[in-house]
């Protein structure tokens, strides 16, 4: 007995009883029975020619008009089997398009990953948290010599096309000359390369800073990126980290301004994305006030630990619905 | 009958002639009432496309017999515009007459075997065939 025919049987069964005792249990079985039938794939026509087949064996005289009738309907079912079949159709490009998103996405962890090095003197901790499948937001340390270079940027828009606009960024800075360069001359650099290979209607924003652990400063350049902040521990007090310049790619000549700090004992630096100062909450975006006192609230903490407390308040605070991409980095000086 | 047999689609009522012209063939050669429908349908649609976008043109008939395989083969043939991207008329969801229609994937799906071949400024063939099973 093949599929169909088990199908037959099993409607015939059904539709006799039922026409026999017209009990809500026969109706509640044929509900469950079409379930099997989308299962199987059975289309709406293949449905309406079944229930003629059937219906021909059990009432053999039935009129013709009756007949015919079924015909028409069967007809008329066509424009919905047409549908279905799209449908399903569409139902199957869409998974084999997830899938592919998901390989991409797993590809671009690989790709963009970046270690957070030992620093002796500096504790440093990142949360880095897409807000879909593939991750807009990049940042990037490198140790050369003695030094230390942190990088934070952020596409504007999100989902692929600024994940792979991030991956252009990597190789770019990547094939950077190997000495360590000033912030606002890499972002010159970058500038350049941004302007000629990405469409008009992408920018980028950046944070680029180098520390110096002779010197204890920190060489910063920004290229309209949210501005971090920046610990005093002396004062006890949390300064925004300013760094002003236009974000890259708009204009071939652009120049950035070199900026720098001394970072003393128990001073932090605080940089982030946008996705996290667009947090919002049920009572709107959340204030850089308040993103300041949940980092005070875990300062004892390791570095690691505040972004990760913070990350996690922020997520639940906005119900487990990250509505950009999150990046959060603490740099503490310990000695 | 081996022959083909076609109908020149000019207007809308041709489409009928067409439509009948395929269930008859249809029904001489076996087919149930589901792929008759079917068969119909895609007669309908390839019919429309000529009617709307090239004006005029015909649709063919035939019955085909491949190693004892049955079947029936439609074809649509047109001195129309010619279709420019195959590959986007082929893509679901794009349907240049605004939705109505189930456009040329919906025909591919009806019958068993689907080809078109098109050239801009001379015209379109399209092929489609089912087998009796």
């Amino acid at each position: 007995m093949t599929a169909k025919d088990a199908l037959i049987e099993r409607y015939q069964d059904l539709l006799s009883v039922y026409l026999k005792a017209k009990t809500e249990t026969t109706l509640y079985k044929g509900q469950q029975f079409s379930r099997k039938l989308l299962e199987q794939q059975i289309s709406p026509e293949d449905l309406v020619s079944l229930h003629i087949q059937v219906m021909d064996e059990l009432f053999p005289d039935m009129s013709e008009e009756m007949r015919d009738s079924f015909d028409f309907l069967l007809e008329s079912m066509i424009g919905y089997g047409f549908a279905y079949r799209e449908h399903q159709s569409l139902r199957d490009k869409q998974q084999q398009l997830e899938s592919e998103i998901e390989v991409a996405a797993s590809m671009q962890q690989t790709l963009l990953l970046s270690d957070v090095p030992d620093f002796g003197e500096l504790d440093i901790g990142v949360v880095s948290v897409p807000a879909k499948k593939m991750n807009g937001d990049y940042y990037n340390f490198v140790k050369s010599g003695n030094s230390l270079s942190v990088a934070v940027a952020d596409i504007i828009g999100k989902g692929i096309p600024a994940a792979l606009c991030m991956s252009m960024i990597k190789y770019a800075m990547d094939s950077l000359p190997e000495e360590q360069m000033k912030p606002h001359l890499l972002l010159e650099n970058l500038n350049r390369v941004v302007e000629q290979n990405v469409n008009s209607n992408m920018f980028i924003t950046m944070f680029h800073g180098v520390y110096e652990p002779e010197s204890h400063k920190f060489y910063y350049a920004g290229a309209g990126h949210e501005p971090g902040f920046i610990y005093n521990a002396k004062e006890d007090k949390f300064n925004d980290l300013i760094a002003k310049g236009l974000v890259l790619g708009v204009s071939r000549s652009t120049t950035y301004h070199p900026y720098e700090k001394k970072i003393e004992v128990g001073d932090m630096v605080v940089l982030l994305s946008d996705g996290v100062t667009e947090c919002r909450t049920s009572k709107g975006f959340i204030e850089r006030d308040e993103i300041v006192s949940l980092i005070r609230k875990y300062m004892d903490l390791s570095s690691q630990k505040i972004v990760e407390n913070v990350f996690q308040e922020l997520d639940r605070l906005q119900g487990f619905e990250l509505r950009d991409d999150f990046t959060l980095i603490i740099l503490k000086r310990l000695v | 009958m081996d022959i083909q047999s076609c109908v020149e689609v000019r207007n809308e009522w041709d489409i009928v002639s067409a439509r009948q012209l395929g269930r008859n063939m249809a029904k001489e050669l076996g087919f149930g009432n589901v792929d008759q429908a079917r068969i119909t349908t895609a007669i309908s649609e390839l019919a429309r496309n000529i009617y709307l976008y090239a004006g005029r043109g015909k649709i063919c008939i035939e019955p085909i017999n491949q190693l004892g395989k049955k079947g029936l083969r439609i074809v649509a043939l047109d001195n129309g515009p010619g279709i420019r991207e195959i590959r986007k008329v082929m893509e679901d969801g794009y349907t240049t007459s605004g939705g109505l229609g189930a456009g040329l994937p919906g025909v591919k799906r009806l019958m068993d075997e689907f080809s078109i071949e098109s050239t801009v400024d001379v015209g379109t063939e399209i092929s489609a065939t089912k087998w009796l099973r």
